[in-house]
């Protein structure tokens, strides 16, 4: 049975015919070519975090070679060697799991705890509303990056504690994100129609409400993706986030930095340009998730 | 008007209270024991105890965060552990340099951000349109720490044109009046000393500028595009008025003032940027000395230094606020 917000869903979007409002946006995100080039991007990353592990076994604590001490790029190690004689090409590989997966699941983490308390806030209104927002701006006083790295330094450094972090930072935008979209749906016709009809609050909520809220918290999730991976790394690079020898793009740099000076470039170029590129990805799909589901862009 | 800005600048003082309470509870974040986590293991528990006492460790803890409180608002911001000096004296002198570069980053930001973005929006879905989106999705992806590694590996170890480090050649004899050392300079007519303090000051600021720069592109262009779809501006060029005029005078005015929101938010974010950027070029700032209190445990700078930080932050907000009251007339705040 269609649902009153999966119809409206519908009107909304004239030239699109019996297509759901989930594929009529994946078809307008194809037509992009930044979205594509976003797509690409984060699949290419997504798979390789996926395959590395998969196809080899590497061991950070047994693999250093000091013969083989900041050897330049060649064909036998693509990417050089680092200070400790490691192969840089395949650390960048494994780190893609680390990076990704800190920045993936910190703002899983967020998303899921955010969207939460901004739904409960918006709903439940009045006192709750008050103090969890007013808890949520404070948290947002801070310069996200400030508090990420305040915190770490207190509680100690560590992939964990960053993971935490990370979180912690991410949470407000979410929680905000969902409130608003709250107070703007609880309004809504169908909504007050659901309530009509006599659903009750939690079947409102989360037949009605939530899937309502999805698209400004997908759009949100992919950059804040990119964001928590910035973060993830610059955490690293400053010795808080991952620690030696384990191959995290961040800690990665932190290792080699003080040797840009004997011009060794590539110990410090490929994992910065891994950390770029993947949140450069990220970016992409986010702008091109952005014109394909908010229906103010909507050019069709 | 006044009532406006009167009310605004209440709403901070609820936000500093929490913001303190956030900074204070940092020392409780530290696992196990502070004292003893500060001290080292190897720390004897009469030292343990007088160091619980000094930071009033031991009483209940409501009763510490008045105390913190009482001190903070007095200009305690407690004292380093590892050096034994107050934190507030030293922050204040290594403030001048952290807004020395942040102010370089933020010029160099508007000055090319601004027209990049106007650029884009009047020749929208132009090659010029798209290769400025492209740079400044770039730019907002762009890891800063690694930028200013590659600037310094480039211009600095390859080039050699800038230096890479420090905001003077080391040996220079120039006894800086307020630590602005460019404004010292200056005043002090001293060009050759200016000069090298401004060749230092190239590679931190572009490093640190180009977040904020990709940041108010973006905002220019988006901006700019909507004011430009308005049918004032159609008229206008129904009137024939030249673009250029029409740009100038009817669409930037107004589409500018979203980017002041963005910019004053750039601030903050700037701060924080320069504990990285410091940590590049050895710039000796709050954000160096953040970094190296970090790795030597001194907690009470980091935490004072983020008090600090987050109270700047939350003051320039509000005055981006007000300041977007000012150059806005339509906006009404009786």
């Amino acid at each position: 049975m269609a649902t009153p917000a999966t119809l409206i869903g519908r009107v909304a979007v004239p030239g699109t015919h019996g297509q759901s409002p989930a594929r009529a946006a994946w078809r307008r995100l194809l037509r992009s070519p930044v979205a594509r080039a976003g797509l690409g991007i984060v699949s290419a990353f997504l798979l390789i975090a996926v395959m590395t592990p998969a196809v080899h076994d590497y061991d950070a604590k047994t693999d250093s070679n000091l013969a083989l001490r900041l050897r330049p790029p060649t064909w036998t190690h693509p990417f050089g060697t680092d200070t400790l004689g490691r192969d840089i090409l395949i650390r960048t590989l494994h780190g893609t799991r680390v990076s990704l997966g800190l920045g993936v699941s910190s703002v899983a983490i967020a998303a899921l705890v955010g969207s939460v308390l901004g739904l409960l806030a918006g709903y439940l209104g009045r006192s709750a509303d008050l103090v969890l927002m007013f808890c949520m701006d404070i948290l947002l006083a801070f310069p996200s990056t400030l508090l990420a790295i305040a915190i770490v330094a207190m509680i100690g450094p560590g992939l964990r504690n960053s993971l935490f972090a990370i979180s912690l930072v991410s949470i407000p935008i979410y929680a905000r994100l969902s409130r608003s979209a709250v107070l703007v749906l609880r309004e809504q016709e169908f909504v007050l129609a659901a309530r009509g009809l006599g659903g009750r609050d939690r079947q409102i909520l989360l037949r009605h409400i939530v899937p309502n809220t999805l698209p400004p918290l997908i759009i949100q999730t992919t950059l804040a993706i990119a964001f928590a991976i910035l973060e993830a790394a610059a955490l690293g690079f400053l010795g808080l986030g991952a620690q030696p020898p384990t191959p995290e793009w961040g800690a990665m740099l932190a290792d080699s930095y003080k040797y840009f000076t004997s011009g060794a470039w590539w110990v410090f170029f490929f994992p910065g340009a891994a950390i770029m590129l993947s949140v450069l990805g990220f970016n992409l799909l986010g702008d091109g998730l952005r014109d394909a589901l908010d229906p103010r862009l909507r050019s069709d | 008007m006044r009532g406006y800005v009167v009310r605004r600048a209440l709403t901070v003082i609820p936000v500093l209270l929490g913001v303190s309470i956030l900074v204070f509870s940092f020392i409780h974040l530290i696992p196990g024991d502070p004292a003893v986590t500060m001290l080292g293991e190897r720390a004897t528990p009469e030292k343990v105890a007088a160091v619980k006492r000094e930071l009033g460790l031991d009483r209940p803890i409501h009763e510490q965060y008045l105390i913190y409180l009482g001190n903070v608002l007095r200009g305690d911001l407690g004292i380093s552990i590892v050096r034994g000096d107050p934190v507030l004296p030293d922050l204040l002198r290594r403030f001048p340099a952290t807004v020395e570069l942040a102010m370089a980053a933020i010029i160099l930001a508007l000055c090319l951000g601004i027209p990049i973005g106007i650029i884009s929006a009047v020749w929208r879905n132009s090659l010029l349109d798209s290769l400025s989106r492209v740079w400044a999705l770039t730019g907002v992806s762009m890891p800063i720490f690694w930028l200013g590694l590659m600037l310094a590996w480039g211009f600095g170890v390859q080039l050699r044109w800038l230096p890479t480090g420090f905001r003077l050649e080391p040996g220079t004899p120039f006894e800086p009046w307020t630590n602005f050392v460019i404004l010292d300079a200056i005043l002090r007519g001293n060009w050759m000393v200016c000069l090298d303090a401004l060749r230092h000051l190239v590679l931190p600021a572009v490093a640190l500028a180009t977040i904020p720069l990709a940041v108010i592109a973006r905002m220019t262009r988006a901006s700019m595009l909507e004011v430009l779809s308005r049918e004032y501006i159609r008229t206008a060029e129904a009137k024939g008025l030249p673009q250029i005029l029409i740009i100038r005078r009817h669409a930037l005015r107004n589409a500018l003032l979203p980017v002041v929101t963005v910019a004053g938010l750039q601030v903050g974010h700037l701060l924080a940027g320069a504990i990285l950027t410091e940590t590049i070029f050895s710039w000796p700032g709050i954000g160096l000395w953040v970094y190296e209190s970090i790795e030597s445990r001194d907690y009470a700078i980091v935490q004072g230094a983020s008090l600090f930080i987050a109270v700047i932050f939350v003051v320039v907000n509000m005055a981006t606020d007000v300041l977007y009251a000012f150059v806005d007339p339509r906006i009404k705040y009786d």
